[in-house]
This record gives C-alpha cells, sequence and structure tokens, in this order.
C-alpha cells in the first residue's frame, strides 16, 4: 500500500487534453474489419479518470441517459480499481463496453462536463474511453459482474424485440427478480446492435458476451419468434404479467426517386444486414449470403448508419465510395467522430448534392446517380437552413452501387396484427403515457418503435425508465411511483 | 424450438418434402403465408412457403428444390436432424373467398403452394379447379393430393409426357372459352408463367392472386431487398405480400431483380460442389 491510498489526496491530471487512444491507421483499417479506435491501456485509463475534478455540481450523471455515476466510476479508475468501477456502472448500466463505443458522449456527458471549455483549449473528461476501457478489461480479465438478484417475485415479463431498449428492460427486471423472456425475430440476439453496428465499430464478440451474462440472470432468450406473426400480441399479454415492446424503426426509408428499384439499389439496412448480420463480407467462403462485389458506390445521407455504410463499402475495396448528401457538413447528423474517421478514410464527400434519379446500365442495374447541386436558404422548420436547388447545376456520378441511409421508420410487424394498438396516425409510432405504458394495461413501450428512431442509448434510457414502471405496475398494480418516491418519466425524444 | 425433421420423401428429382416439428407455426400459419430458414452457422436465410400444417401433430410441410447451397444443405438433412433457425408464419395469408368458383394455377416447384391454398379454399366452401404444370412427367408433384381436394384438376407438361401438352396457360385460356364461369384466379410458380396467366385472365377482367417469390433477407420487413412494384407503387413482399394483385404487378421487373445475384448463387453452389468432392476424396483417401 502506498501513501496515496493511505491519506486520499486528490491526484489530479491537468493536462488541458484527452489522453489520446490509439487507432488502427486510415490505410491499413480500410482492408479489414476490425476494430478502428484500440482503446486504453490501463495506464491511460488511469491518466484519463486522473482528469475528472470531481466537482460539485456532477452535470454529467445528469447528461447520461441512465444516470451512471460517471465521477464515481472514475474515481475508482483513479485508485487503479477497476473491478470496483466496473461493479459501479453496472448498477446502472449492464452494457458498458456497448456504451463507451456507440453512445454520443459529445452530446451527453462530456458536452455538459465541467472541464468542456473549447474556447479555452480544454478537453472534457474522456468518460466514453474509460467506460469502454472498464467494458474491455472485464472481458479480458474475463470477469463476470453479475449485479445482485433480487429474491423472485413470481411474476413473468415477455420483452418483444433484443435490441438496446429490450436488453436494458430485460436485465432491469431480471434484476428485480422476474422471470424474463426475450423474444426476437431474427437468428441472432441484439436487433440494431447486430445488424446495424459494423464489426469495426463494435466487434459481435462483446455483444455476445453481454447476453450470455444476461443469460447466466436466468434471462431466457427465444430466437426466430416474430410476435404479431407468431404469436398475437394479445395472447401474450395474456401468458405473461406484463410486456414490453421494444421492436425498434426498422422499416427502411427510400428517396421516392425514378430508378429506385434497380439492382444495386440497397436500402442500409439490407447492405449492413448482409454485411454485418450475414458476414456477407465473408463470401463465398466464410458465409453463404452474398454480397455484390462493388466498384463504385454512393452512399445518400449523412447519419451514422450513413457513416457505416460509407464505411463498411469501404472495407469491401471499391474504387471509390462517394457520400452524396443534400444540406451542408453543418447539419450532417452523424457523430463528429464518425464523420471524422470516414474523411480519415478517404470517403468522397459530395454535400449540397440532392439525388434526383438513379439511371440503369441498360441491363437493370445501377449505372449513375443523378444529382441536383444545391445551395443553403432560410433556416426551415427544423431550424438548418433549407437546401435550394441552383438552376442548371445537374452533376452525375457513375456508380453500380447505390446505399440508401436516409432514415427509417417503425418497424410494422407487430402493430399490423394488433391495429387495437395506440399508434401516431402519421408517425406509425406506438404511444406511450409518462410511465412507458401503450394504450393496454399490462403492456410497455421504448425505444425507436415509440421515438421513430433516435440512439442506441436513448433507447437503452427509455428501456430502463419502462423497467421501473412495469416493476412498480407488478408490484402495485400502478405504473407511477408513489408520492414519496421518485421515479423519471420518459424523456420526451421528439 | 428443435424443429425436427420427422418425415422426408422424395417427389421428384431435386425436389423433397420435409415435415418438420414446428408448432406455433402449425398452429397459427395460413394458406400463403412462409417461413425463412437457416441450416447452418453463417448460412443464408432463404423464404419456403408452408405447404402443409398439422395443427394437431404440432408439423408443418416444407417443398422445396434443390437449386443451390442453402437447398442442397437442406436437402442432405434425414429424419431426425434439426433444423438450425426457422422463424415464421411470416407474410400475409392468401385472402380466401366463399363461394366462389376459383381456379388455382401452379407451375413446378409452385404446385407445392397451390396444395394448401386449395384446401383452405374447399374448406371456405368454393368450387375449386386445380392447373398444375411441369416441364415434363417427373418434374410433376404432388398431383394426387391436389386432385383428391379439388373439384377438378388439369394437368399439363411442355413435353407431353404426362396429362396435357403445353402450358398451364393454354389450359386455362380453354376452360374460360369453353364457358367455365371463373371468379378468380390464384397463380403461384416460375415469374413468367405467373405473367402469362395474367395476361390471360386480364381480357376477361378476372381478378388474379399472383404469389411472388423475390429475393429476401431477414424476411419481417426490415431490409426491402423483396421490393416490387405493383401498381406503380414500391411494395414489401415480406410484409404486404407476397400475393398480389397480378396485373399490377411489373413482373420484369421481378425477372431482373431476381437475376442480380445469379452469379454469385452460381459461385456459392460450384464452391460447395467443389468442398464436397475433396471431402469425399479425403474420406476414400483415409480408407483406401
Amino acid at each position: 500500500m502506498t501513501d496515496n491510498t493511505k491519506k486520499p489526496k486528490k491526484v489530479i491530471n491537468k493536462s488541458k487534453t484527452k489522453v489520446p487512444m490509439r487507432e488502427q491507421a486510415p490505410m491499413d483499417r480500410i482492408m479489414n474489419f476490425e476494430e478502428v479506435p484500440l482503446g486504453y491501456t490501463e495506464d491511460e485509463a488511469h491518466q484519463e479518470a486522473l482528469r475528472c475534478i470531481d466537482c460539485k455540481t456532477k452535470p454529467c450523471v445528469a447528461g447520461c441517459p441512465v444516470g451512471i455515476d460517471i465521477p464515481a466510476f472514475l474515481k475508482l479508475v483513479g485508485e487503479k480499481n477497476f473491478e470496483g468501477a466496473l461493479r459501479k456502472i453496472k448498477e446502472k448500466n449492464f452494457l458498458p463496453a456497448i456504451c463507451g463505443r456507440v453512445c454520443p458522449q459529445e452530446d451527453q456527458c462530456e458536452m455538459v462536463c465541467t472541464l468542456n471549455k473549447p474556447d479555452k483549449g480544454r478537453e472534457p473528461g474522456g468518460i466514453g474511453r474509460v467506460e469502454r476501457f472498464l467494458g474491455d478489461y472485464a472481458m479480458e480479465h474475463n470477469l463476470t459482474i453479475t449485479p445482485e438478484i433480487a429474491p423472485a417475485t413470481g411474476k413473468t415479463v415477455a420483452i418483444i424485440g433484443s435490441g438496446p431498449a429490450g436488453l436494458t428492460a430485460a436485465s432491469d427486471l431480471a434484476q428485480k427478480g422476474h422471470k424474463v423472456t426475450v423474444f426476437e425475430a431474427l437468428h441472432k440476439p441484439g436487433g440494431v446492435l447486430f445488424y446495424g453496428i459494423p464489426q469495426f465499430r463494435m466487434p459481435k464478440e462483446i455483444l455476445i458476451r453481454e447476453i450470455d451474462g444476461m443469460k447466466d440472470m436466468g434471462v431466457e432468450f427465444v430466437m426466430n419468434y416474430p410476435v404479431g406473426k407468431a404469436e398475437p400480441l394479445d395472447s401474450i399479454r395474456q401468458r405473461f404479467d406484463a410486456v414490453f415492446i421494444g421492436t425498434g424503426a426498422g422499416l427502411p426509408w427510400f428517396l421516392g426517386i425514378p430508378g429506385e428499384n434497380l439492382n444495386g439499389v440497397y436500402s442500409a439496412n439490407e447492405f449492413l444486414t448482409r454485411v454485418n448480420l450475414m458476414g456477407g463480407y465473408k463470401f463465398p467462403d466464410g458465409a453463404d449470403t452474398p454480397v455484390k462485389k462493388i466498384k463504385r458506390i454512393a452512399v445518400i445521407g449523412a447519419g451514422n448508419t450513413a457513416m457505416d455504410s460509407a464505411r463498411t463499402a469501404k472495407r469491401l475495396q471499391p474504387e471509390v465510395v462517394y457520400l452524396v448528401y443534400r444540406r451542408s457538413r453543418l447539419e450532417m447528423p452523424a457523430r463528429i467522430e464518425e464523420i471524422h474517421h470516414a474523411e480519415q478514410e478517404g470517403i468522397d464527400f459530395n454535400l449540397l448534392h440532392s439525388p434526383i434519379e438513379i439511371i440503369d446500365d441498360g441491363k437493370g442495374a445501377v449505372g449513375a446517380i443523378r444529382c441536383q447541386e444545391m445551395e443553403l436558404g432560410e433556416p426551415d422548420d427544423s431550424g438548418r437552413r433549407r437546401p435550394i436547388p441552383i438552376e442548371g447545376k445537374i452533376r452525375d456520378f457513375a456508380v453500380d452501387t447505390v446505399v440508401i441511409s436516409i432514415g427509417q421508420g417503425p418497424n410494422p410487424l407487430l402493430s399490423a396484427d394488433c391495429p387495437e394498438l395506440a399508434r401516431d396516425e402519421r408517425r406509425g409510432t406506438i404511444v406511450i403515457n409518462d410511465y412507458a405504458q401503450t394504450s393496454f394495461e399490462n403492456v410497455f413501450a421504448g425505444g425507436d418503435i415509440v421515438t421513430g428512431g433516435a440512439t442506441v442509448i436513448l433507447a437503452m434510457g427509455q428501456g430502463r425508465v419502462a423497467a421501473d414502471a412495469m416493476h412498480r405496475y407488478l408490484m402495485t398494480g400502478d405504473p407511477a411511483p408513489a408520492d414519496n418516491e421518485s421515479g423519471d418519466v420518459c424523456p420526451n425524444l421528439t | 424450438m428443435g424443429n425436427k425433421i420427422i418425415y422426408t420423401k422424395e417427389l421428384a428429382p431435386k425436389t423433397k418434402l420435409f415435415e418438420i416439428e414446428a408448432d406455433h407455426i402449425a398452429k397459427r400459419g395460413r394458406a400463403g403465408q412462409f417461413i425463412i430458414l437457416r441450416v447452418c452457422d453463417e448460412g443464408e436465410r432463404i423464404p419456403l412457403t408452408i405447404a402443409n400444417r398439422n395443427p394437431d401433430k404440432g408439423t408443418i410441410t416444407l417443398v422445396f428444390q434443390e437449386v443451390g447451397k442453402t437447398t442442397e444443405m437442406l436437402g442432405q438433412l434425414a429424419v431426425g436432424d434439426e433444423i438450425l433457425d426457422l422463424a415464421g408464419p411470416l407474410g400475409k395469408a392468401t385472402e380466401i373467398p366463399t363461394g366462389k368458383t376459383v381456379v388455382c394455377v401452379g407451375g413446378g416447384i409452385g404446385n407445392a403452394v397451390v396444395w394448401p391454398q386449395v384446401q383452405a379454399l374447399k374448406e371456405a366452401g368454393n368450387k375449386v379447379i386445380a392447373i398444375l404444370g411441369a416441364r415434363t412427367k417427373e418434374l410433376l408433384i404432388l398431383e394426387e393430393e391436389i386432385m383428391s381436394l379439388a373439384d377438378m384438376t388439369i394437368t399439363t407438361t411442355d413435353d407431353g409426357s404426362y396429362g396435357r401438352k403445353g402450358m398451364v396457360t393454354h389450359a386455362l385460356e380453354d376452360l374460360i372459352e369453353e364457358g367455365e364461369k371463373v371468379d378468380e384466379v390464384i397463380t403461384i410458380g416460375p415469374v413468367v408463367m405467373m405473367k402469362f396467366v395474367c395476361k390471360a385472365t386480364e381480357p376477361h377482367g378476372i381478378p388474379t392472386q399472383a404469389s411472388l417469390n423475390p429475393i429476401m433477407v431477414d424476411g419481417t420487413g426490415m431490409c426491402g431487398a423483396c421490393r416490387v412494384t405493383v401498381g406503380g407503387k414500391t411494395r414489401f413482399a415480406c410484409v404486404e405480400g407476397p400475393e398480389f394483385d397480378g396485373h399490377a404487378v411489373d413482373f420484369d421487373e421481378l425477372i431482373t431483380r431476381l437475376a442480380y445475384y445469379q452469379p454469385e448463387e452460381r459461385a456459392s453452389a460450384d464452391n460447395y460442389h467443389r468442398c464436397r468432392m475433396e471431402e469425399a476424396a479425403d474420406n476414400l483417401g483415409n480408407h483406401g
């Protein structure tokens, strides 16, 4: 034992910037599907944790959709008590290795960090990086930190959809002593975490490990079971005491321009599913689902999914990957880090270009994508400057593949078979009250099926709020907290 | 969810029938719906229409033709083996009228889907005429099963080796011209056949449902690989179909889209054959 641990005095790393994270070099990584950021070493994580000044206001905790006690876990890392830090995170978030990778920390905990003073050149604490380190540390050291499970309540819960919202709700409810069964339509659990997020952003092994941990907690997973088709919601809600719907935003949008059904036009969902879920990049020796050999490809859109698609395409070794977006850089919805990675990897950004037609190569496949060049006008309803066409400025990109990544709507599979479930007529999303309760008393919902399309961590936050409400409902019959206890309401995300 | 194979039968060369344990699909499935299956890790997801169901026994029947790697691997399985992944029932069920005269036109492997349709149509009190086509006699499947249910069954072979010589469309046209009052036609088979069946019924204004078989990946409305143009609008066959108004379907687009991955499908099958031959050679070596 050193003096430091005996008499804890504040040791602060006064560096203005985060401890840098090592990455695979761009020219190396575009040749493989391995992860890009390599993660912190123990020393790096320790140094970064010491940057936290343990301020009184702790804005980061409020900035975290699942309310992790961030200063507390950073302090433990500062003491090199990695296992303790993991336990602290797992009180609120059972998926640190995933969240450390896919959360937009720059818009959440790190944005509100007291250290964050860009005008003074001071960066926020690298909360996401340390969180990720801990998740990886657990895996490398084979640490299974199973949270304490409350005595069995005898209540049963069905979770429909095994994406981020469903997994969070399942884990929370299992911890509270309920018997949880997760139903998934696909053959692998994880939803968007499996089919959407590419291997180079989050290795599938991490997800599989987290899910194995849930199985150890007694959560049962039923694959290949599309509720609504395999069994009506009505039957599920009679069989279980409470039900959570987290079926996500799985219905891809198309542009509605001529030529969209030509061969070689994919939704981002199809493209990413072929590569991520089905392993198309290993075709034909390592996997049976093909993805076409691409020479020149255009990805339409500028969200995180568009960046994932463009970077995935790049790893299939084409001559060129264009990214085509009708607005300017400022309006791009993707995380800065993702845009930065895409640029490093040589994605050819074409901003202020709006696709107007996909042109046939004469054989029923894509030959080119025709775009209208745009300029920025006055702000529109969303507050972003509206793109307006520049007359006569048309540009063709010669490509053989087009990936449409302009967003998606709520998955219709379940609601189509249950018209009585109250939905937002226009958006098709499931309507819930402050306690995540749908129009059926014992059915709750959260994630993209409610918001229409947001991020992994927001879906997880909603899964958590719903789980709390469901627990109260199961124990008292009322999902609202009693007057003398606190309870989160669903964050308004729309 | 075992999905154990409990019965197999070879209906024609490279065409097999499997009866599989799948309780919830047997109970909830309806004529016209399909399942998606996978036979191995890193395997493809392929859609197959449910050919028959036995709700009491908790089994479903699938009929498939070995046309690529996945269906060939499926064909290697035997009684007692389990299907790795089996999801369903997916898609919409066939809309079954009551008290009508309905003609079901099947071709090749499509006859496997005619079978449950005829059954459902009969149960709903319709007069059902089945027209079953095949290239040649030995490829004709399920004739007996369908004949035992339908009010009338016409069989055609392209080469005249059995039944009437010629195409199913000719048999259908003759039936209409002979004055049979046909209220509705349901067709399932090769896309070109369905296209011509729809062309034959259009001048007579006979509503015609075509069961489409586009490429699918997830089969749950998530990817859009299966999109087809119907009446100028893009529809997802997996959740909005697989049956659509045949007079509004853009069959030429469907044919083009189905052909897109043919080179890869061939490469995959060739690869698989090579592997199996090498394996066989190794085994010979070991035992020789």
